[in-house]
């Protein structure tokens, strides 16, 4: 009985085109033994939980810098629950200011990287939070 | 017998003895600290430059006169004796009311030209009011969707007197459109205006990612306003070739001058094919480059740049003049090396950067606000960072002799260096056939993802030290400081206005204007018209921008 490899959905939602740290985020959870989905820029939440949901996902990172995320991260976790995806979950990374991470975290998202954080910190936080399946 | 002792030169006797009776006890004493030392785009630094490192070198051909090709210790005889750099604040926040009221503000206070940041809906061509433009109007940028927006933006803001760059891409034939009807309306004369509008298309491609159209037809409209401006706007910098986002996106600091000046290159060969005059074009085609941590090597950049660039328009496209050659810049610290944590330290961040950036030659500088790691600047962080480029202009001494580091055995090198890098890479694009091509093939995009992931790895080693983040790292921060936020009322505002413009605007006039755009875009003649017309009459950003889609279509990006 082998446990099946974490699988992760980089997700990146809203107008920005910034993708250095999503890019960077894919290619290190890969380089940890991970299967990375990444979804291309300028998807909708509707998209997001659509991809997920076919990518059968434990987890979705959402990379956001341009100040949309509280419109946008919870209505994605909003989309997972309502698809059944009670499991999987919503990580968020960018620009976020502090007052603003209660709210997120209050809404379903399980933990917002703030800009300075090492790649192994989000790898141990997946591999501490993911639940093993088979 | 030993021949090499024979052959040596006095120079390499004196190192070799200085090696083995000054350095090799020094050594033995206090090891160094590390094995290596790097840049900041993870390249090899020697421990000393001397005059062998720079013995390839001829004065008059690689270095020479400021004001002289190549160009390397500047365009200007005089450097900054005579005029300093303009100091242009980046700035654009909610609605055109407050971005209006920030534009004054920073003028008040001595800032001598004016730079606008849209927001993202319109760097993307949407209305405030598309369901895509939810939880974005006005965060990253002003909000502009009509002429009506940008009337109120530059309301008493004299446009033949004052510069203004605009930083807009994608849709930047329309954003141009408007700011030239709104000058119209003020009684400027277009020959009169000068300033910038960014409408580096190639560089959406390869970096910053906000682009809309397909390549090819992207390119078309670059063109059209080249063209265009040459005839109507003959002060005005069509374009402004960025290198910053390239950087930002982690590309090294020799990357982002070999991509951004094979950019330039793809353009001036795409301007030639429509039949342009070089002569005509090239000299009001400007540059943009970031201004990263790392000192001399982005001194060596811009160095390297103005070389280059100058060599480069001599060679391919056979021009001598003066002014085609000379290559002009702005600079804008980096955005990417701020820290959330423990912000303060970013104003000094922010000063040696900028400081790189003036001794480099800039003729303009953007300094970064310390509160931009968090979110787009107060009014206070925004002060600091103008008053960071005064200091160094009226207190440093730096702009009291020009290219005041010319000469340094280090810097010399190094310029040298970044120059064989950047044309290694023109080989490698040119075998490609082109930039246009290496895009499509996502050459330059791979390139900058992988040195963003060297980079991460390196700092996530301790390599590369950032203070306040992977050393000298605390754990209670002694200062909060206070950050801007823009709410979803700015939307409504936005809304609310275009709901008018809708409203009581000429909708036959409107219809039939957008179809004009429309057949000018199929019989591929210039837009540049047909776009101000559309403009005059109030046909919205969304509503131009969607008459080309149908036209042309929209980009999908290839997986890299």
């Amino acid at each position: 009985m082998s446990t099946r490899k974490i699988r992760v959905l980089v997700a990146k939602p809203g107008l920005d085109g910034h993708d250095r740290g999503a890019k960077v985020i894919a290619r290190a959870l890969r380089d940890a033994g991970m299967e990375v989905i990444y979804t291309g820029l300028r998807q909708t939440p509707e998209m997001i939980a659509a991809a997920a949901l076919q990518e059968d996902v434990d987890a979705v990172g959402v990379s956001i810098l341009s100040g949309a995320h509280n419109t946008l991260c919870p209505r994605i976790v909003q989309l997972l629950r309502e698809k059944g995806m009670d499991n999987v979950l919503v990580l968020v990374g960018g620009i976020v200011p502090q007052e603003d991470l209660p709210r997120l975290k209050e809404q379903g998202v399980a933990e917002i990287f703030l800009p300075g954080t090492s790649t192994e910190e989000i790898v141990k936080f997946l591999h501490d939070n993911v639940k093993p399946r088979e | 017998m030993p021949e090499t002792k024979e052959s040596s030169s006095p120079a390499e006797i004196a190192r070799e003895t200085w090696e083995e009776q000054t350095l090799k006890p020094a050594l033995e004493r206090h090891p160094e600290r590390k094995k290596s030392f790097q840049t900041v785009s993870l390249d090899e630094v020697e421990r000393l430059y001397t005059p062998a490192d720079i013995a390839d070198l001829d004065f008059a051909r690689d270095i020479s006169f400021p004001g002289q090709f190549p160009y390397t210790r500047g365009i200007h005889p005089t450097g900054y004796r005579g005029k300093l750099w303009t100091m242009r604040q980046f700035a654009g926040f909610s609605t055109p009311e407050e971005t209006n009221a920030r534009f004054k503000y920073l003028m008040d206070q001595g800032q001598t030209g004016l730079s606008v940041a849209y927001d993202l809906p319109t760097l993307m061509g949407y209305d405030a009011d598309s369901p895509l433009s939810e939880g974005e109007v006005g965060k990253c940028g002003v909000a502009v969707s009509s002429l009506a927006d940008m009337e109120v933006l530059f309301d008493g803001i004299p446009l033949e007197q004052v510069t203004v760059s605009q930083t807009i891409n994608a849709p930047a034939s329309v954003l141009l459109a408007m700011y030239l009807v709104v000058a119209e309306k003020q009684g400027a004369r277009w020959e009169k205006i000068s300033g910038t509008l960014q409408n580096d298309i190639l560089k959406e491609y390869i970096a910053q990612k906000e682009w809309i159209y397909p390549i090819k037809p992207a390119m078309k409209l670059v063109v059209d306003t080249f063209e265009f401006c040459t005839d109507r706007v003959p002060r005005y910098n069509p374009i402004s070739v960025s290198g910053y986002h390239i950087r930002e996106a982690g590309a090294t600091a020799a990357q982002e001058l070999a991509f951004t000046l094979r950019d330039g290159i793809e353009y001036v060969a795409w301007g030639v094919e429509a039949g342009l005059d070089v002569d005509r074009f090239v000299p009001r085609m400007s540059f943009f480059f970031n201004a990263h941590n790392d000192f001399f090597e982005e001194i060596a950049k811009y160095r390297a740049a103005r070389r280059i660039w100058s060599r480069e328009m001599k060679n391919r496209f056979g021009s001598n003049y003066e002014r085609t050659l000379q290559m002009r810049f702005h600079t804008q610290t980096a955005g990417v090396s701020l820290t959330v944590q423990q912000p303060l330290n970013n104003i000094v961040r922010v000063a040696i950067q900028a400081l790189a950036g003036v001794l480099g030659g800039t003729q303009s500088l953007h300094t970064d606000a310390y509160d931009e790691a968090l979110a787009l600047p107060t009014d206070r962080a925004a002060l600091i960072a103008l008053r960071t480029q005064q200091i160094i202009a009226e207190e440093t001494g730096v702009a009291n002799t020009v290219d005041p580091l010319g000469g340094s055995y280090y810097l010399e090198a190094l310029t040298e260096k970044m120059e064989q890098e950047a044309l290694e890479y023109f080989r490698k694009i040119d075998a490609m056939g082109g930039m246009v091509a290496a895009i499509e093939k996502g050459f330059p995009q791979r390139e900058i993802q992988d040195s963003a992931y060297h980079y991460q790895k390196a700092v996530e080693r301790g390599e590369q030290v950032i203070v306040g983040v992977n050393k000298y790292a605390m754990t209670d921060e002694p200062s909060e400081v206070p950050i801007l936020v823009i709410d979803e009322s700015v939307r409504t505002h936005q809304v609310e206005r275009l709901e008018q413009t809708r409203a009581s605007r000429d909708a036959g006039a409107v219809a039939n204007a957008l179809d004009k755009l429309r057949t000018a875009a199929k019989k591929n003649e210039n837009t540049m018209p047909a776009t101000i017309e559309a403009v005059r009459v109030y046909a919205t950003l969304g509503e131009i921008c969607s008459a080309l889609r149908d036209v042309y279509g929209i980009y999908e990006e290839p997986a890299f």
